[in-house]
């Protein structure tokens, strides 16, 4: 049994179930709150799918050493690119969500091939992306349509499968995201792929030395952060019927905790699919819980302050623990 | 009659302006060690880089069994049996042995369409590899690699490189900075591989280590080859003058002697190694 929780602790999602449960623990205690209500409630799992499916690329490109911030701009940028083609311009929906995911998949390889032939940080690359695409966005809409924000109408084929509220609240992309998270959770920790993405992370010369590709494999993984994070503007555009070129922003830092949260090494070369996923179920249930407690809401930004820098601390111990570990010298 | 395992014919290499390789002329055999001895810089890492495939020659060309080779990636040089252990990094910290042993050629199981990492087969081959070089004390392989000590991190990565190398098997330094008595193991390992009959290029500053397992010695000076040599041609006092690009010593040897003038015999023979160099 303590073996068990041994070998539990030494994984990198441990930090992040721990986290949930003490945050779930602490409302209940100290913020009177219905159990029952607060989970069963869609807020919260709308918020976690929405940030979830962004945050797992972010997650795999801080394992291989890179970062992505230009997602804060990507999501507005899919959700105006779908908006456009199909509502302002009227033409099918297939045109739009090929556009948004294209656009997608145009910026992804811009960051990519900018981080592996410079040796400027990719943090700097995507502030550079992020900040011209949000120009870009914002210019392109006013200057096609004259407006700040388009209204869209999709056929139910694709409400259905990118827009549709479940049981009334719980939006369809909630099983986007948990599809997603388990293809990645498969992808990353079974398949050769996965050890590649660690090994980049652990040591980016010695990996290329080892025969990985990994500007494919790093320009690959700029393609997919920035894609999600046009799917993500997308769905919402679906979903709501109309498009902002503003907001976004907040996913930057809010993917970056989950992702840190879930057990992920800022610099690279360690962390799990299931953190990151614990992590932003942490991350939604703190932000959202808040509003089922006697607690104000206002410090909920305190919590997941803190909550950040005790992850970041745990996960230091962990990972020595995990690092120590050795079957014959237990303690 | 036979090729040499590894040949480099006339192999140049400069980055950008700068010459670091002049006119190299090298041949490995199969079960022969190769020392390659030099100073710092001499451009000793260089010359194995262009052999892994890290780096493209300049000019001059690389034979294999007497076939000219190319290697525009590691991955090409690996696949023809050349592994290599380079001087810096190789292992990942924060990887399992498994994982990290496999790093760039997992065995998989297939599922369908669908490659599988075959975790179990990954571990099972690593810790047995690691095991047979004597390393007992690794029979997890799920332990990760920042938990061993350098010894055995060193010895994973020979072991390592025994396992995919086929061919030719390249060690850069692999003794700096190990204890005494596993920079032996080292060694034990390096004569282990020349018995199953792979070509080895040693790379060491040690002049002790070479002699224990050298049969074939080269040194370069300034990228280019300044002598090339078998076992018992050159004593010990040569090959560590060479090494040191032959002044320093001289120079040091003159410094020693204005100490104690009371020696005679010693300006003769160090004149003698200063014009070797
Ligand atoms: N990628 C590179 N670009 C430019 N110069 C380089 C590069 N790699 C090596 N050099 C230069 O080539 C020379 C030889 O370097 P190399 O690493 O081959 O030396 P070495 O013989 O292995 O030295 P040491 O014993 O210290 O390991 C050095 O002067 C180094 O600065
Ligand atoms: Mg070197």
């Amino acid at each position: 049994m303590g073996n068990v929780f041994g070998s539990f602790l030494r994984r990198p999602e441990a930090g992040s179930v721990l986290s949930l449960i003490a945050v779930i623990a602490f409302f209940v205690i100290f913020g009177g709150v219905n159990l029952g209500n607060m989970l069963g409630a869609a807020s919260w799992v709308n918020l976690a799918a929405n940030l979830g499916i962004v945050a797992i690329p972010m997650g795999l490109l801080m394992i291989s050493g890179e970062l992505d911030i230009s997602i804060g701009a990507m999501i507005p940028a899919g959700s105006m690119t779908v908006a456009i083609i199909s509502g302002y311009y009227g033409l099918p929906i297939i045109f739009g969500i090929a556009g948004a995911l294209a656009l997608g998949v145009i910026v992804g390889t811009i960051n990519g091939l900018l981080t592996v032939k410079t040796s400027v940080p990719s943090l700097i690359i995507t502030l550079g992306t992020l900040v011209a695409m949000q120009g870009i966005v914002l210019s392109a809409s006013v200057l096609l349509t004259g407006n700040a924000s388009v209204a869209l109408t999709s056929p139910v084929w694709a409400k259905t499968l990118f827009g549709q509220l479940l049981g009334g609240s719980f939006q369809v992309i909630i099983l986007w995201w948990v599809a997603i998270s388990a293809l990645f959770l498969v992808i990353v920790h079974h398949t050769p792929w996965g050890n590649w993405i660690f090994a980049m992370g652990g040591d980016k010369v010695s990996a290329r030395n080892a025969g990985i590709p990994t500007e494919r494999l790093t320009i690959g993984l700029f393609i997919l952060s920035a894609t999600s994070a046009a799917f993500v503007g997308m769905c919402g555009a679906i979903l709501f019927n109309s498009a902002q070129v503003s907001g976004g922003m907040n996913y930057i830092f809010n993917a970056v905790v989950s992702v840190v949260v879930g057990g992920t090494l800022l610099t690279g070369g360690f962390g799990s699919v299931l953190g990151i996923f614990f992590g932003t179920l942490t991350f939604a249930v703190v932000t959202q819980g808040i509003y089922f407690t006697d607690i104000d809401r206002n410090w909920s930004s305190l919590i997941i302050g803190v909550m950040l820098l005790v992850a970041v601390l745990m996960n230091n111990s962990f990972r020595k623990a995990a690092i120590s570990y050795s079957p014959r010298k237990k303690k | 009659m036979t090729h040499a395992v590894l040949e480099l014919k006339n192999v140049n290499k400069s980055f950008g302006p700068i010459d670091v390789l002049h006119d190299i002329n090298l041949k490995v055999n199969a079960g022969e060690v190769l020392c390659l001895l030099g100073d710092n810089g001499a451009g000793k890492s260089t010359l194995i880089k262009t052999l892994a495939g890290v780096h493209k020659p300049t000019t001059g060309e690389i034979f294999m069994d007497g076939e000219q080779v190319s290697f525009d990636k590691p991955k090409e040089a690996a696949d023809r049996g050349i592994a290599t252990v380079h001087q810096f990094g190789g292992t990942f910290p924060l990887m399992s042995i498994g994982r990290s042993f496999f790093v760039g050629c997992e065995p998989v199981k297939k599922f369908g369409p669908f490659k599988i990492f075959d975790r179990k087969t990954a571990n099972e081959v690593a810790v047995k590899a690691v095991r047979d070089f004597g390393i007992t004390r690794i029979d997890d392989g799920d332990r990760l690699i920042g938990g061993l000590s350098g010894g055995e991190r060193q010895s994973l990565a020979i072991a390592r490189a025994v396992h995919f190398g086929a061919r030719v098997l390249i060690l850069d330094e692999p003794t700096a900075a190990l204890g005494v008595k596993q920079a032996s193991h080292v060694l034990r390992i390096i004569l282990e591989a020349r018995k199953r009959g792979l070509a080895v290029i040693f790379i060491t500053h040690q002049v002790t280590h070479a002699m224990a397992v050298g049969d074939h010695f080269a040194v370069l000076i300034r990228g280019a080859v300044a002598a090339n040599f078998m076992r018992g041609e050159k004593s010990r006092e040569e090959i560590t003058d060479l090494m040191a690009g032959g002044e320093a010593l001289a120079d040091l040897d003159s410094a020693m002697e204005a100490q104690s003038e009371a020696t005679g015999g010693e300006p003769a023979q160090s004149a003698a190694r200063a014009t070797v160099a």
